[in-house]
């Protein structure tokens, strides 16, 4: 069989460095199968966050080879093994061991959108009717897997390190799901321009390149809530309008 | 020098937030109370995140004639009867209200024509009966729980391994865990706690299951002194996948196969034409057409045999495999490509169907599925076993310690139909929550020892002591091996003992293990620790298995082919005994009332 050298992060931030393991490779294997041979062999203390093995639970996120992936998915034989592939931890948030980074302040922002709130239902047994096609425009925001993959490649949080003042790509698609959301009558717009920071979008679409569950932030999340603050808050016409509507 | 510990008091104490432990929580908190959530792993990424096909209740959207009694006696026909029957009873009739309140939660379903909840077919169930959202159902099940979940006061903490539960007298009042990230101990008071840590897969080497289901739930209760049961009865999925070697054992969902997916062998044939047992005959297509209109909605036509339960479609790709009759590596062959040649536009139609089984294929196989068929083998999926709860609290023997989800053992019977364990979550979920709640406003706080968290924490580091001991994934690699040839899909005497012979050994070594680093994110401490979990469950399993001397469900001896009517009469229960030892008991099956006898009758 075939050896490969991974280029493996190790340690914290103040106190690490990459390191070299080398290990056989065999057919169909993924940089998480790797990882795991390694720990079983040589490095028992790697830390590594993993579940599902099959790209749905979004704990394996890191870069490899400089590219934000999940490793459970990303198949060796993409990648030249005749040079080392390293494996980093996501670059966005802080260290807290070798592959292991502090993901808690998206569930801060998490917490912070206000919830989902369905207007009354419509059936007479207190169900709701729902056409098909309403809840595919959604599904698609739904499909996320909370990698963090987006908000890792994405310039604002990466470089500007605004995590105060911008939400982020996965959060931005969180809230077009909701409001989106065919049975969701909450109103999430002054918060998106104030208090999540849309405006720092600047539609580079890093974002969507990365997506491993191919969900197109930037056009059909992102684009359009900014599409909807503007309309609400800067156009003139549509001011207008609302002033009469209030009045009459 | 004393260890340091950080302290936590809540009134319920939840450990696990997958589907069970969500909904228990929110039950809990909904009653006012002051609510801890912990698990292994990040907030969603539980293995509800996964599940794929759907959660069943007789919402009957679908088909007119489906209604409570009706899932009610698939279920227990499913169990082969070795179900608790309340909480089959209560299952089937509370599904459809706990699946709607979802949907009042944010949840979205797919549709039917007239709006409401779509409904698919799955094995076992008489009728389209699970709700689904193409092949995410989980996700979108975990999710919806999550988001409500946080808005509701509950105190979450992520990454935390609960390692003893802390008992006063007879009483449960609290929990020692460490965190994952640091390797600190946390001290959790608390009245009533709800076990929802999930199954035991890991105890073998094929399995669909992650690195968090070592049995811990099982073992915690076990422990302190509750009764496990029912664990011979280990879940073999019949359709993991078995190419690349690396992805072996990754689940390829059920709902391949309710979409009209066939299993073929080698030459080609559908051999589950060949082998359709007794009591299944009458609701079985003996024809290949009358199994495709049954899967495209024709309300005359019978299910194909793809769609028997489990515990069968599993024994017959093995039958095929050793017959020499598999696929290239070892499986057989499912396809779904062969329906373009009924549907217009196929492709498409598999890939809005099935949108995650496509893209695992096409990802970790290379293969497109709308293409060519799956190699699919079976693979070690779910535990049917698990705490003996009371059927309509869910409190096991011992006060204030409930259990709900996977990890408790009596709905199932000896086989799960698939999308009963998700309906399972939010049924006993929020019956576990409720309870634990009542227990908690009826009971005054006890009171923990300090001595005995002391001494068990000092157990807890002991393998950063030793030096040169053993590795702790060697060892958990052995016994996953062991499991696999010798207590997996079929078993015998001999074997078994083998087995048994082998967890003991594994025992002593696991008390040896040695680990380097320090106690900051340190997997192989984790799984140092983890074996003990994985030995209990592994032990529980084989003795179980070793004293059922028939086949049943999801049990095949070898040696006693057929079912046994002695052994229909009790279910195996697993008490820890003063010494240590693991005693068997047989208890009688509860026996079903006669309103439900003649459901089932009539369902017959
Ligand atoms: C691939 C796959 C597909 C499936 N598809 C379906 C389907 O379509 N329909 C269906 O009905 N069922 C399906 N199942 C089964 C179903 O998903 C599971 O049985 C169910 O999700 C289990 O839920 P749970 O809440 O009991 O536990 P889980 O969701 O597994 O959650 C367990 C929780 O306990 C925590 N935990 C465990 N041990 C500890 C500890 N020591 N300390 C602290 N926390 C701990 C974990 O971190 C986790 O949060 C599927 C299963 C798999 C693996
Ligand atoms: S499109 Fe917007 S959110 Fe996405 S990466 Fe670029 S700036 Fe960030
Ligand atoms: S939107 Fe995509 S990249 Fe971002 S967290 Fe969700 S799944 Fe990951
Ligand atoms: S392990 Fe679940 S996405 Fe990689």
């Amino acid at each position: 069989m075939a050896k490969a050298t991974f280029r493996i992060w190790r340690g914290t931030k103040e106190n690490g460095a990459p390191k070299d393991y080398t290990t056989e490779v065999g057919e169909g294997m993924v940089v998480l199968d790797a990882v795991h041979q390694i720990q079983a062999e040589s490095a028992g203390d790697m830390a590594v966050r993993w579940n599902c093995k099959a790209g749905k639970c979004g704990s394996c996120s890191a870069e490899i080879n400089g590219n934000p992936r999940l490793m459970c998915m990303t198949r060796l034989s993409d990648l030249p093994l005749d040079e080392p592939v390293t494996v980093e931890p996501m670059r966005a948030f802080p260290l807290i061991k070798d592959l292991v980074t502090d993901v808690s302040w998206n569930f801060d922002v998490k917490k912070k959108i206000k919830k989902f709130k369905p207007r009354k239902p419509d059936a007479a047994d207190g169900t709701w009717r729902i056409a098909q096609e309403d809840v595919e425009r959604v599904q698609e925001f739904r499909k996320c897997i909370e990698c963090f993959l987006c908000q890792d490649v994405c310039h604002v949080l990466r470089e500007h390190h605004k995590h105060n003042e911008f939400i982020g790509p996965r959060f931005l698609t969180y809230v077009a799901a909701l409001e989106m959301h065919p049975l969701d009558v909450e109103d999430r717009l002054e918060d998106l321009k104030s208090k999540d920071g849309i405006g720092y979008c600047n539609i580079t679409k890093c974002c969507t390149k990365v997506c491993p569950e191919g969900i197109t932030i930037t056009d059909n999340a992102i684009i359009p809530l900014k599409e909807r603050v503007v309309d609400r808050f800067y156009d003139p016409l549509k001011k207008l309008f609302s002033v009469f509507t209030k009045s009459s | 020098m004393a260890t340091e510990f950080s302290t936590f008091e809540h009134d319920v104490l939840v450990i696990g937030a997958g589907g069970a432990g969500l909904r228990a929580a929110i039950e809990a908190s909904a009653a006012g109370l002051k609510v801890g959530l912990v698990c292994k792993s990040l907030l969603g990424k539980a293995h509800t995140v996964m599940a794929e096909g759907g959660v069943a209740a007789s919402l009957a959207n679908v088909d007119d004639r489906d209604d409570w009694k009706v899932h009610f006696a698939d279920t227990m026909r499913g169990g082969q009867y070795m179900n608790n029957c309340r909480m089959a009873q209560l299952h089937a009739q509370e599904a459809p209200a706990r699946v709607r309140e979802l949907e009042a939660w944010g949840a979205l379903f797919d549709r039917t024509q007239d709006g409401k909840i779509l409904q698919r077919n799955f094995g076992g169930h008489r009728y389209p009966r699970l709700a689904h959202v193409g092949d995410r159902t989980g996700l979108e099940m975990i999710r919806t729980l999550q988001d409500h979940g946080i808005h509701q006061g509950i105190d979450v903490h992520m990454e935390v391994t609960v390692i003893d539960l802390l008992k006063d007298g007879e009483r449960v009042v609290g929990a020692l865990a460490y965190d994952r990230e640091r390797g600190r101990f946390k001290v959790y008071k608390t009245r009533a706690i709800v076990l929802a840590t999930g199954g035991i897969g890991r105890a073998f080497k094929i399995t669909s299951n992650s690195w968090e289901y070592t049995g811990d739930g099982h073992a915690l209760a076990y422990e302190a002194g509750a009764e496990l049961m029912d664990m011979e009865f280990v879940q073999f999925h019949p359709t993991g996948m078995v190419w690349p070697p690396s992805v072996r054992g990754i689940l390829v969902t059920e709902g391949v196969r309710g979409e009209g997916g066939i299993l073929k062998n080698k030459d080609g044939r559908r051999f589950m034409f060949d082998d359709i047992p007794a009591n299944y005959k009458t609701q079985t297509a003996d024809n290949e057409e009358e199994g495709w209109r049954y899967v495209t909605g024709d309300k005359n036509a019978r299910r194909p045999p793809e769609l028997l339960t489990r515990d069968h479609v599993a024994r017959c790709i093995n039958r095929e495999v050793k017959a020499g009759r598999g696929s290239p590596h070892g499986g057989v062959f499912l396809d779904i490509a062969w329906i373009q040649a009924k549907v217009p536009n196929g492709a498409e139609h598999i890939k809005k169907k099935l949108p995650s089984m496509y893209h695992q294929f096409k990802q970790l196989a290379g293969l497109d599925i709308t293409k060519e068929p799956m190699e699919v083998g079976p693979t070690t999926h779910y535990a049917m076993g698990g705490v003996r709860v009371d059927g309509d609290t869910q409190m096991s023997c011992v006060p204030g310690l409930f259990a709900a989800g996977e990890c408790a053992a009596g709905l199932h019977g000896a086989n799960r139909l698939g999308g009963n364990s998700l309906s399972d979550l939010i049924v006993f979920g929020k019956r576990a929550g409720e309870y634990a709640a009542k227990f908690a406003k009826e009971n005054k706080s006890g009171s923990i020892d300090d001595n005995q968290v002391e001494a068990l924490a000092k157990k807890a580091l002991a393998p950063f002591e030793r030096t040169g001991g053993e590795n702790p994934y060697a060892i958990q690699h052995e016994l996953q091996d062991s499991m696999q040839d010798l207590v997996g899909i079929v078993r015998t005497q001999s074997e078994m003992e083998k087995g048994l012979a082998k967890i003991q050994e594994l025992q002593k070594r696991a008390q040896k293990t040695g680990i380097e680093g320090n106690r900051e994110f340190n997997p192989a401490w984790h799984t140092a620790l983890d074996l003990k979990n994985l030995l209990i469950v592994s032990e529980a399993v084989t003795r179980a298995a070793l004293e059922r001397r028939e086949s049943r469900g999801a049990q095949f001896r070898e040696d006693y082919p057929e079912k046994s009517a002695e052994y229909a009469k009790a279910n195996h229960v697993l008490k820890r005994e003063r010494d240590g030892s693991m005693k068997l008991i047989k208890t009688p099956v509860p026996t079903v009332p006669a309103d439900l006898q003649a459901i089932i009758q009539e369902n017959a």
